[in-house]
């Protein structure tokens, strides 16, 4: 097998140090190039994991290992600019332009004092191009509608030009048509080589891109593997307590929560 | 420079340049206004002639317009910085314990430890940093909320302590040496500005405009969400302190100079954002620019248009008031 990209070797982690623990000796392994989807329940921990594998919070118990190094050896411009996050949303009370916006994703790669330049005012227009969006368009993004941010947050990750993109439940607020634009985004970005972890309740979305799936229950992992694998209805049902059919419409796996 | 489309960098440009060439104008033309001989302008020719005045222009106007200029560009600077970090576009960069520190630890100076101009400065001074620390001790205390929240109600707290001592203090001062001494350092004003003063504030200011300006592109940043921050290869907390500290520290000795001098921290940014858009890249040094501006205009009033010379922190009031009535009925920004 393939030395995973990322490693995740037994991690624990609770809030606090009387709360109770989120996570439980979960072990995970992202391999390179390959979009991962983790479903779980509301509160489960899936927002904690991406935290964690972000560097943001520290495990109590556990280590993380990004290409074979400890991810804690990682100056913080350097695991910049290896990661990026698409969080779940974001309040932006300030009326940027979409580039001036996008092109805050490239910070990894300047130091404190430096300012952008060409180069990376190109790289930003680039990743506002891929995700369908006109780096000329002067509009505030105050007056962008949901899907909009979302792919402003997309492109925003895409100008970091990490090789690992987590994105926390990107498709919670889009409709049906954006979440298609999502997902064919997130196919094309691991055509060209880059690792998606991405979480999600809506197993759907699993179906329509990711190449593994993770079921996370009670802080540790259930199952993982691919889609036919994993998206099982006892081991759904099991992960979301709740009655799930699993069918097979025009060749992809559908769920059936009602 | 930040390239948008080319007309928009252009006209950003151009008003950049002549907002800096207004103000060296505005400044050399100040140092010939003034109320001696006359309320005006002496001329050069009647400068050449008279030596008190080319005295009185090196040893008073020219320290005092420095200080002014100085003032502004910290309170507009530092402005902007609080307004961005904090997300909120009406607070003051004196709203953590700073001003109203500074006005405590002035009012000590004055009813107790003899009023010399230079203790009045120090106690201020001390004060305002003190005022801070309590803030940022308060805040840590504060067991809910984001970081935003927790400083800003410590920073209420604080304030309103401080406003309570200083209303003791105006309560048991002598009404007839004291009281008007700690009013008038209140109301701001910059009547005593000397060489000395300027000479104190100058290695506190200019470092702090300097890292201000150097890391005016990461202040965009910093408004994100702390994961997020984080995830940009930036640390929140370290760099937000680095921004706060410098912009704290300037604020605090200038307003040991002049008093509590309102609205420049809080009008001046709203004026650099309509002007050069939200960016800090540019709308950073813009609020320096314009800061400086202002403040300069509103002193140069201060001290010609009457005979007494009207308290600065008066007319920034007025004017900065006016001017933010103008800005907010005003439907379309100033640049496309």
């Amino acid at each position: 097998m393939k030395k995973p990209l990322m490693a995740l070797q037994e991690l624990s982690f609770r809030y606090g140090t009387h709360g109770a623990p989120v996570l439980r000796n979960l072990s995970l392994n992202l391999e390179e190039g390959l979009v991962t989807a983790v479903l779980g329940p509301n509160g489960v921990g899936k927002t904690t994991l991406l935290y964690l594998m972000l560097g943001w919070l520290h495990p109590d118990e556990g280590k993380l290992m990004l290409d074979g190094r400890p991810l804690g050896e990682y100056g913080q411009r350097e695991r910049g600019q290896w990661m990026s996050l698409v969080p779940q949303r974001e309040h932006i009370p300030f009326e940027y332009s979409m580039l001036e916006y996008v092109l805050l994703g490239r910070a990894p790669y300047l130091r404190p004092l430096e300012s952008p330049v060409e180069k990376d005012i190109r790289i930003a227009s680039h990743a506002l191009e891929s995700v369908g969006l006109d780096p000329g368009d002067r509009r505030p993004i105050t007056k962008f509608s949901g899907g909009e941010r979302q792919l402003l947050m997309i492109a925003r990750a895409l100008a970091q030009q990490p090789r690992i993109i987590l994105l926390d439940e990107p498709t919670s607020h889009l409709d049906l048509r954006n979440k298609r634009m999502l997902v064919d985004i997130m196919r094309d970005q691991a055509a060209e080589g880059v690792t998606l972890l991405f979480t999600t309740h809506e197993p759907e979305v699993a179906s329509a891109c990711a190449n593994r799936v993770v079921l996370m229950r009670d802080g540790r992992i259930l199952s993982f593997g691919t889609v036919d694998e994993v998206m099982q209805e006892n081991l759904l049902s099991t992960t979301y307590g709740s009655d799930i059919t699993v069918s097979e419409v025009h060749g992809k796996r559908v769920t059936l929560w009602f | 420079m930040l390239q948008r489309s080319g007309s928009t960098h252009a006209v950003s440009g151009r008003i950049m340049a002549l907002l800096t060439l207004g103000l060296l104008a505005v400044c050399a033309l100040s140092l010939f206004l003034g109320r001696y001989p006359s309320a005006g302008f002496i001329s050069p020719a009647a400068l050449r002639e008279d030596e008190l005045a080319r005295g009185l222009i090196v040893k008073l106007r020219l320290p005092r317009l420095l200080v002014s200029l100085l003032l502004g560009m910290s309170l507009g600077a530092a402005g902007q910085v609080f307004q961005m970090l904090f997300a909120n576009p009406l607070v003051e960069p004196g709203f953590l314990g700073v001003s109203q520190g500074a006005a405590f630890g002035a009012g000590i100076a004055v009813l107790y430890l003899g009023n010399a101009a230079w203790v009045v400065q120090a106690m201020a001074a001390v004060c305002a940093f003190c005022g801070l620390l309590f803030t940022y001790v308060l805040a840590h205390r504060i067991r809910f909320g984001g970081w935003i929240l927790r400083l800003v109600l410590a920073g209420i707290s604080v304030s309103a302590l401080f406003t309570a001592g200083v209303g003791v203090l105006k309560y048991v001062a002598d009404p007839l040496h004291e009281l008007p001494e700690l009013t008038f350092w209140l109301l701001g004003g910059l009547w005593h500005a000397t060489w000395l003063h300027f000479y104190s504030i100058l290695p506190v200011v200019v470092p702090s405009l300097a890292i201000l300006c150097s890391l005016r592109w990461r202040l965009n940043i910093l408004t994100l969400s702390d994961e997020v921050v984080h995830s940009l290869g930036v640390s929140p907390g370290r760099e937000r302190a680095v921004l706060l500290g410098a912009a704290v520290a300037a604020t605090a000795v200038v307003i040991s100079v002049s008093g509590i001098v309102g609205w420049i921290g809080l009008i001046v940014p709203h004026i650099a954002r309509r002007l050069f858009g939200v960016d800090t890249r540019l709308s950073l040094p813009g609020s320096m620019v314009i800061g400086g501006l202002f403040t300069v205009i509103c002193d140069d009033i201060a001290r010609t248009a009457m005979a007494g010379e009207i308290p600065l922190g008066i007319l920034t009031s007025m004017l900065g008031a006016a001017f933010f009535l103008l800005l907010m009925s005003q439907r379309k920004r100033i640049r496309t």
